[in-house]
């Protein structure tokens, strides 16, 4: 099997199941149908080849496994260059994971264009895999910003009432971003006449240069994260995004920026990382802060939710840029269990938005009473959104704040209250939302989650507690990476020490 | 087999949860009994092979994370210190448990209030065999976490679900002092793991850190950033305002976590660290003098409530500010004695008084109870029992264990030990006073209570009475019992090297010795206590309305709680209202997006409105500006000759 070009085969196997799904013809009711049917499997398929990714994977070296390498346009020296490793396997995974539980979310949610609507997400779902395997700038580059049309699409088409605002918010935010980030490609192009990952890592950039590059990814990645203060097209984009938009989201598309700094800006630009590790800290810790306590002001669910992303992606990026084992390896296994949790927690809105049509909190009230099951299932993601041990919350948040702590008190201490916040603005949500003195009237023909609900929940649930109480698979398989990084980052710094004058 | 005394109460709970509905109320109850009964069974030969015959030792279950030098695996410690508390965790909570089943016979949801409290029950077994700080937190926002549901256990009532959120939050901050201790613990020992952290804590006495820019002693802050954590879960001063209002959780819940088991996590923490907290004198006598503190504050504030619940909830916070200036005075062994004579009679107390308000028809309010001592005599005379044992008289378990630490507080002979030893003795004096004033409001005088709930008033079913009995006959021999083998000449042998105390702190083995005046002072004023009660409530009842007005400011201020709510409430809760609002309104809709997106539309929008006013339609606009651009560039064009 190891000879099989894994990574090509399940980043453009969706692309093919596209394809089929847009050969369907008949009967609307009937091509709907089959357009769902064929996504699913489809997106089965996908999964069960990226769970041979893992289990072929090899723990024990740092460099990328299940390399592919073909010319491209030769004459510039790009190829089509995949290949994974441990910052990137459980990327990929986690997008063929949620894929197939996003299809079946939408099983009933979506009714008109069912078909385009499956294309879209196979198509995404090439896009985001295939930018967690490129080891090509250009090829990152081509899925990096490609993976925004089908989301675009997906918000635009199936999206909420103020979906052309929500949108063009995202597009003046990213669009920035994106000019930058191109320019930044150009420029390393030309300074090193390739745009091979690889080759780039073991690249040397001039400091000044370094500094602009740093940048100009920057600009790009941190929208994308997204950092304070470029966070506020998302909980626009999460609250008029269809559900499993919202979830594919905060996510995947989240994890995005975070897998850029990790990818690119530490091994190619570790000196301006050092350098502007004070920046990445103090945005981080204010996005945690100011976040949750606009979490607590909230009044729609999505919103609220989009708005806890942010924090949680604060101790993300506070993670990163400690430069030590326990906070990267933290941050990574935070970002797996935000994408399970927050998926799961916009799945949770979404059963409620099915039935009512309203993501507004005080619509509710006192759930409990007529959907103990979804009540329980609700409280399992809102405990490892708070981090409580015992979920995976708890492992990468920990982690992360046990390297801040080495790499800085005050950050630490900091972070740390972003804690306390946390349960307060879940809590207060699971109060007004499932709690209180009996079911409003309006409410009272409300039903449980059915079958179909809970075979989507099902899975997310062990996952989480999986990685919250037995993580060494996870861990194991990040660590060898993880080390490379920071030895090359570590390596690289030495050397501006030993040789260079003293940081500005 | 060790293992399973942890475990069992876990799978009742599962089946409990998941399966309630499926086999029962009846059934759902008695599973999560059975698995307790038989989880405290196995915990007595595991007691006597680990405490007893000296036998030790580590069950490794599972690695959790390991993360470059971060290692840390799930296993249970079994050492005469959390066999102690196994023991008494698992044999509380089990009769509990019976009890619950007679209690909660007519709740609409018994399968989940079981499941809850067994699940309970797992979290603080796995606290107090964790072997590593990670573990140890584990179970520490497990029990939080089950805390929380149970408080809130009654959904439909507004105050059930405040004091829910509000029990979890504050202890979260204390828990924010937790992680960063721990955090902080590994950054200097570069490990979790109890074994390697206090083996390598006597060579890093004098070690100093950077701590948010100053150099501090590394072993002080973190005791003292552990102890926050502590200061949380036991309700100490500043950090107790839950507490009381989590007596809005079903009676059994306050008896097992509000009063016997997880309100002292805190004091097994710092007990456990003892090898730790030995080297910071510091962290001692902050210890110390917030456990004193918390004593004093809380027995005032217990004097003048009148909910039942609550006036025993004070009690407890009372009662474990002395557990904590036992440890103050590196009498931990004190401590662990008092944690468990007063998990029995406080448990018993407890459950005494929610036989009261279930005889009663929910009755809470003391005012509206009195006479009723003839009707429930069982109940009574187990409330005398548990109120005895608290108020330390003779020959009851808290005869023993109160009066060792207030002794041994003297015989530390340093001004952290004298302030706690007065405040001690104070306490104790009111402590009597307001366990007579309940006992008395609540059996005694003319029935206050309408006649419809006289006429019902009954004593309890026997699943509720036999557990009682038990726990009774607990608080009256538990004291004579461990006395010895806790804090005398059995000690050293029995806790071995579960408990460190450096050579140079005798305060306990000093306790002996004291004069006799200090050994009956106690004694002496809660006597005082009780017969000021009862002028107070039985002979002089016009008494207690005049004296209150007499000292109106004072009474104000203990009926108002030393008013922590109002000022939390002005100082944390409605700014972080008020902030979360105005940065989302204000940051992020007028700043960011103001000057970002919105900003850059509107500058837009705006160009294209003017660009769009110059095509007016009229011709002699166009003509003007065609002239006007020509006589410009024809202009430029001559300058440019010129030049």
């Amino acid at each position: 099997m190891s000879d099989w070009p894994l990574l090509s085969l399940t980043i453009f196997l969706p692309l093919v199941g596209a394809g089929f799904i847009l050969t369907i013809r008949g009967d609307a009711e009937i091509v709907a149908r089959n357009a769902r049917y064929a996504a699913l499997w489809t997106s089965l398929i996908t999964f069960v080849l990226s769970l041979a990714i893992w289990a072929n994977f090899d723990t024990s070296t740092a460099g990328f496994q299940f390399v592919e390498k073909a010319n491209w346009i030769p004459a510039y020296n790009i190829s089509y260059h995949l290949g994974v490793d441990g910052i990137s396997v459980f990327f990929v995974l986690l997008s063929t994971f949620l894929t197939p539980l996003c299809i079946i979310s939408s099983w009933q949610a979506i009714q008109d264009r069912v078909k385009e609507y499956m294309i879209a997400f196979l198509v995404l779902e090439t896009l985001m895999v295939g930018m967690f395997c490129a080891l090509d700038f250009l090829l990152f580059y081509v899925f990096f910003e490609g993976v925004l049309i089908p989301m675009f699409l997906i918000i635009g088409i199936w999206g909420g009432s103020r979906r052309v605002y929500s949108a063009f918010k995202f597009f003046l935010f990213t669009l920035t971003g994106s000019v930058l980030l191109l320019l930044a490609l150009l420029a390393i192009y030309f300074e090193a006449g390739t745009t091979d990952v690889p080759t780039l890592m073991k690249t040397v950039f001039p400091r000044t240069m370094q500094l602009w590059l740093w940048l100009a990814f920057f600009a790009s990645f941190a929208v994308k994260v997204p950092m304070w203060p470029f966070h506020t097209w998302l909980p626009d984009a999460h609250t008029e995004a269809p559900t499993a938009g919202s979830v594919i989201l905060a996510a995947v598309l989240l994890k995005m920026g975070a897998y850029g700094y990790l990818r690119f800006s530490i091994p190619m630009l570790p000196q301006a990382s050092a350098y502007f590790t004070p920046l990445i800290f103090s945005l981080s810790v204010i996005a945690i802060i100011y976040t949750s306590l606009v979490a607590l002001a909230q009044d729609d669910m999505k919103k609220l939710i989009a708005y806890s992303s942010v924090a949680h992606m604060g101790f993300v990026t506070i993670g990163i840029f400690t430069f030590n084992v326990q906070g990267i390896e933290g941050a990574i296994i935070l970002m797996l269990s935000h994408g399970v949790v927050s998926a799961a927690l916009f799945l949770c809105v979404g059963v409620l938005y099915d039935r009512e049509h309203s993501r507004d909190i005080s619509h509710y009230g006192g759930l409990v009473h007529r959907m103990p099951k979804y009540a329980v299932v609700f409280a399992v993601f809102m405990l490892a959104a708070v981090g409580l041990p015992g979920t995976s919350g708890f492992v990468g948040e920990f982690l992360a704040l046990v390297g801040a702590y080495q790499a800085n008190t005050l950050v630490a201490l900091l972070a740390t209250t972003g804690v306390v916040l946390g349960a307060a603005y879940m809590l207060w949500l699971y109060r007004r939302v499932f709690y209180g003195r009996r079911i409003r009237d309006h409410l009272k023909e409300i039903v449980d989650l059915d079958k179909r609900e809970i075979a989507v929940f099902a899975p997310l649930v062990a996952l989480v507690l999986w990685i919250g109480i037995y993580p060494a698979p996870f861990l194991d398989a990040i660590h060898a990476s993880v080390v490379g990084l920071i030895d090359q980052y570590e390596a690289a710094n030495a050397i501006k020490a030993a040789t260079g004058p003293a940081r500005p | 087999m060790y293992a399973a005394t942890v475990f069992l109460p876990l799978i009742g709970a599962i089946i409990a949860g998941l399966f309630g509905r499926l086999i029962g109320d009846k059934a759902a109850g008695w599973v999560c009994s059975g698995a307790l009964l038989l989880s405290a069974l196995l915990a007595v030969p595991m007691f006597i092979e680990v405490a007893v015959l000296d036998n030790p030792r580590d069950v490794e279950l599972l690695t959790w994370i390991d993360s470059g030098t971060f290692e840390v695996s799930w296993a249970l410690r079994f050492d005469a210190l959390s066999a102690v508390m196994v023991l008494v965790v698992s044999f509380v909570s089990a009769m509990i448990h019976v009890y619950s089943i007679g209690y909660m016979a007519a709740d609409k949801s018994v399968p989940r209030f079981f499941s809850y409290l067994s699940l309970f029950t797992f979290f603080m077994l796995a606290l107090v065999t964790a072997n590593n700080f990670l573990q140890l937190y584990f179970g520490w926002e497990g029990v939080g976490l089950a805390s929380y549901l149970l408080i809130g256990f009654w959904y439909e009532r507004p105050a059930a679900n405040a004091a829910a959120i509000k029990a979890f939050i504050v202890n979260r901050v204390g828990d924010f002092g937790f992680a960063l201790g721990i955090m902080a613990v590994f950054f200097l020992f570069n490990s979790v793991g109890f074994d390697t952290v206090f083996a390598a804590t006597p060579g890093l006495a004098d070690e100093t850190f950077n701590f948010l820019g100053w150099e501090v002693d590394a072993l002080t802050t973190i005791c003292l950033l552990l102890f926050l954590g502590a200061m949380g879960k036991s309700a100490q001063l500043g950090l107790h305002t839950w507490l009381p209002d989590a007596m809005e959780g079903p009676t059994p819940v306050s008896a097992l976590i509000h009063a016997a088991t997880m309100v002292t996590a805190g004091v097994f923490m710092v007990v456990r660290l003892s090898p730790m907290f030995e080297y910071a004198p510091i962290a001692l006598a902050v210890v110390a003098i917030v456990g004193a503190s918390t004593a004093f504050f809380a027995a005032t504030v217990a004097m003048v409530q009148n909910d039942i619940k609550r006036v025993i909830a004070y009690s407890t916070c009372s009662q474990l500010g002395y557990m904590f200036f036992a440890i103050g005075v590196s009498a931990y062994s004190a401590a662990i004695f008092h944690l468990v004579t007063h998990a029995f009679f406080k448990a018993l107390l407890f459950l005494a008084s929610g036989a009261v308000i279930h005889a009663m028809s929910d009755e809470q309010d003391m005012r509206k109870m009195g006479g009723i001592w003839r009707a429930i005599p069982i109940t009574y005379g187990l409330m005398w029992t548990g109120s005895l044992a608290l108020a330390g008289m003779p020959f009851l378990a808290g005869f023993y264990s109160k009066d060792i630490i207030i002794e041994s507080a003297f015989a530390a002979a340093t001004g952290v030990g004298q302030y706690a030893f007065w405040l001690g003795v104070i306490v104790a004096a009111l402590t009597a006073f307001y366990s007579w004033r309940l006992i008395l409001m609540t059996f005694h005088g003319a029935p206050r209570a309408d006649e419809k709930v006289m006429a019902h008033v009954h004593e309890a079913p026997k699943t509720m009475w036999i557990p009682m009995v038990v726990l009774a006959v607990g608080a009256i021999v538990m004291g004579k019992l461990g006395f010895d083998v806790f804090v005398g000449e059995g000690a050293r042998a029995f806790w071995r090297d579960s408990i460190v105390v450096l050579p140079a702190h005798t305060a306990l083995e000093d306790a002996h010795d004291v004069p006799l005046w200090v050994k009956l002072l106690p004694l002496v004023v809660a006597l005082g206590g009780i017969i000021l009660a009862y002028i107070f409530y039985m002979f002089r009842p016009a008494l207690p309305g005049l004296v209150a007005g007499r000292f109106r400011a004072v009474h104000t201020f203990l009926v108002n709680k030393w008013y922590f709510d109002a000022i939390y409430d002005r100082v944390f809760v409605s700014p972080a209202n008020a902030i979360g609002l105005g940065f989302w309104k204000s940051g992020d809709g007028a700043v960011i997006d103001g000057i970002g997106p919105d900003g850059l539309a509107a500058a837009t929008r705006e160009l294209a409105r003017l660009a769009g006013r110059l095509q007016s339609g009229y011709v002699y606009h166009y003509a003007f500006a065609m002239l006007i651009g020509v006589a410009g560039l024809v202009s430029w064009y001559l300058f440019q000759q010129a030049g």
